[in-house]
């Protein structure tokens, strides 16, 4: 028991991670799927604290870079660091350490369908931690009520969710154990434009008040506008522009243009000024 | 180390309690915490205020936030007044927040359980069960065979490249395995005929046992058994998934009858594939007798042919064809419905696809004692 305490209490100590040093630092990462290359040679740092959101053509590729941050799909070269650490110099242990200081939200829930949203929430409280039952109800009806779901969606099945809370009572897993960094993939896709809303809100609101990271692969620009600190555009393999929405804006690449002004973007941006 | 990570001191400050609390109150050592704050509650003095100081608490997450919040929680409850304070501020969104939870408010009620009420409870939920489960059977056969019927009105409707496809994965590509284990069992029960019969001195009869037995009884028999193991379970698995991602509903918006589309064409399949394997089931088995009997009981294969010939009759090689159709039927059916039940969850699909094992295994061994009543009573 000590010595788990001291191995999760060394990998927890933020100190580890210089001030400034990007909390993830990803250098050359190619990945490929066969002879098809979805990464070619991607650069990207991640800021302690801030919402990165991470934009790109469906079939892009980045969801690949996320999965291969978290190390779902293997690359083929190139170094990842995430919090400080070059994942492929730690040992078994001292990745499982990382692991439980990120959360994932994947893009369908992915929440256990055999369980009910409280012992979904539960399970890495389980697994990692020796709590009492008692405290593990109420951390899980805390993380429930904090992502706004009422408590009594702690005894459904996900089945039995909409989609909206799904992905809500998904991010409160991703959340329970109070993890440094979240990995959201298309957070708001599929939701209605006031609940997508709400989310950008919601992880704006956890973000300050459990000083996470947040990094965010999404299509949605409300989100782009309203949530994030900074933005960082992957086209043709490669992260072509970062930077704040205003940036983006103002660039001159071409599919940065046809993105941020194409014709759903200017009808917003039009709605916005009338 | 790890003992001195969290720690919660008392003292009275004039007739107020003061709780220390100090430390890293985060979820790696919530179990800790919560042995703390326990254990402080249970040999606490009277006091009619008490102030929590987490002036020392140097890292805090949403379990610590929440054990001081409960903490406060716990002593208000008991009529004292209670306060955090001290807390540093950038932790304050965080305990504001988690203020909020935990409220009981919107809570689902969780109802006592009584032993003897679950077991009633359990024991009608079953019989209700079958009762609608024989219900939905009878309703789906009767729906397929009003499908069926409408097929036949319009036969373009009919989905002939389905019904091959389905009969190359039911019936063509588990020719294999049917034919390997009826001809062991045809062997197995030659060898204990020959074995058995041997000591009264009527060895040849144990072709007549072979062959009735196995055109009667075991070669469709086993050959259902095998199929609705091999083939019923991935009918109830791919209608089950189909059903979970929405596509069947995608196939009605559509127009589309899933009767006629999916249902129909598995049924047909399996209606034409059971006979056909049984019969090579059949011939597989009385190959394996044959053998067996040539190795251990010294009958050349003209002998057991020319014994199998007059020991059989043609009613004796019907009475297993026709029963075959049915079993299909009934196979399929069983497949079918089960597959259509499954509900959103990947555990709902794994029931669904046992159940659907089980219940046609089960239905095909009693659809075959109601026909061997029937052959019986006409005399076959």
């Amino acid at each position: 028991m000590a010595e788990v305490g001291n191995q999760t209490q060394a990998a927890r100590k933020p100190s580890k991670v210089p001030n400034n040093y990007p909390i993830i630092r990803v250098r050359d990462v190619w990945v490929s799927f066969g002879s098809h290359a979805v990464l070619k040679g991607l650069d990207l740092d991640v800021k302690q604290g801030e919402i990165l959101g991470f934009v790109g053509a469906s079939g892009g590729g980045k969801s690949v870079l996320m999965r291969t941050i978290i190390g779902l799909v293997k690359k083929q070269k190139g170094t990842i660091e995430v919090f400080g650490h070059d994942v492929d110099r730690l040992s078994e242990e001292e990745l499982h350490a990382i692991e439980r200081r990120w959360g994932v939200l994947f893009q369908h829930g992915a929440l256990f369908s055999s369980l009910t949203v409280r012992q979904n929430i539960q399970f890495p409280l389980r697994e990692y931690l020796n709590l009492s039952q008692r405290l593990m109800d109420e951390i899980a009806i805390a993380k429930l009520e904090m992502v706004g779901l009422p408590a009594f969606v702690a005894e459904k099945y996900p089945s039995q969710l909409s989609g909206g809370m799904v992905k809500r009572a998904a991010l409160a897993r991703s959340l329970v154990l109070d993890p440094e960094i979240v990995f959201l993939d298309e957070p708001t896709s599929g939701l209605d434009p006031i609940s997508a809303g709400e989310f950008d809100d919601l992880i704006k609101a956890l973000q300050q008040t459990l000083g996470l990271t947040v990094f965010m692969v999404t299509h949605d620009l409300d989100s782009l506008h309203n949530a994030c600190d900074r933005i960082a555009a992957l086209a043709d393999g490669k992260v072509i522009a970062t930077g704040p929405i205003g940036d983006m804006l103002k660039s001159d690449h071409p599919w940065l243009r046809a993105y941020f002004h194409g014709k759903r973007a200017s009808s917003r941006l039009d709605g916005k000024k009338a | 180390m790890a003992a001195q990570a969290v720690s919660l001191n008392r003292k009275e400050e004039a007739g107020k309690l003061v709780l220390e609390a100090a430390g890293r109150w985060i979820s790696s050592f919530a179990g800790q915490i919560e042995r703390l704050v326990v254990d402080l509650e249970t040999k606490r003095a009277k006091s009619a205020a008490v102030s929590i100081d987490a002036s020392h608490i140097e890292q805090l997450d949403t379990a610590g936030a929440w054990l001081l919040e409960r903490m406060r929680r716990d002593f208000e409850g008991k009529g004292a007044k209670a306060e955090i304070v001290g807390l540093d501020p950038r932790y304050k969104v965080l305990l504001e927040e988690v203020k909020q939870t935990n409220t009981g408010k919107d809570a689902e009620e969780q109802r006592d359980h009584n032993a003897v009420e679950d077991t009633l409870g359990y024991v009608c939920e079953m019989v209700v069960g079958f009762v609608k489960d024989s219900a939905e059977f009878v309703q789906f056969l009767g729906a397929a065979v009003v499908t069926m019927g409408r097929v036949l009105v319009r036969p373009w409707t009919f989905r002939f490249t389905s019904v091959v496809n389905q009969m190359d994965r039911a019936g063509f590509r588990s020719i294999p395995i049917i034919v390997l284990i009826l001809f062991l069992i045809g062997g197995i029960l030659a060898q204990q005929g020959i074995f058995h019969f041997r000591k009264f001195g009527a060895e040849t009869f144990v072709v007549d046992m072979v062959g009735i037995l196995v055109l009667r009884e075991v070669g469709v028999l086993i050959t259902s058994i095998m199929l609705a193991g091999r083939s019923g379970s991935a009918y109830t698995a791919e209608l089950g998934s189909m059903k979970m991602r929405e596509e069947v509903d995608a196939l009605r918006v559509m127009g589309r009858d899933p009767m006629e589309i999916l249902i129909l064409p598995r049924m047909i399949a399996l209606i034409i594939a059971l006979p056909l394997l049984t019969f090579i089931g059949s011939m597989a088995a009385l190959f394996g007798g044959m053998v067996t009997a040539w190795l251990y009981g010294g009958f050349t294969p003209e002998i057991f042919a020319e014994r199998l010939r007059d020991a059989i009759s043609w009613s004796t090689f019907w009475v297993g064809m026709i029963k075959a159709p049915f079993m299909g039927a009934v196979i399929a059916l069983v497949a079918c419905v089960e597959g259509l039940r499954v509900q959103g969850s990947a555990e709902s699909l794994g029931e669904h696809t046992t159940a659907s094992v089980v219940k046609s295994i089960f239905l095909v061994i009693v659809l075959d004692g109601f026909f061997a009543i029937f052959f019986a009573s006409i005399d076959w």
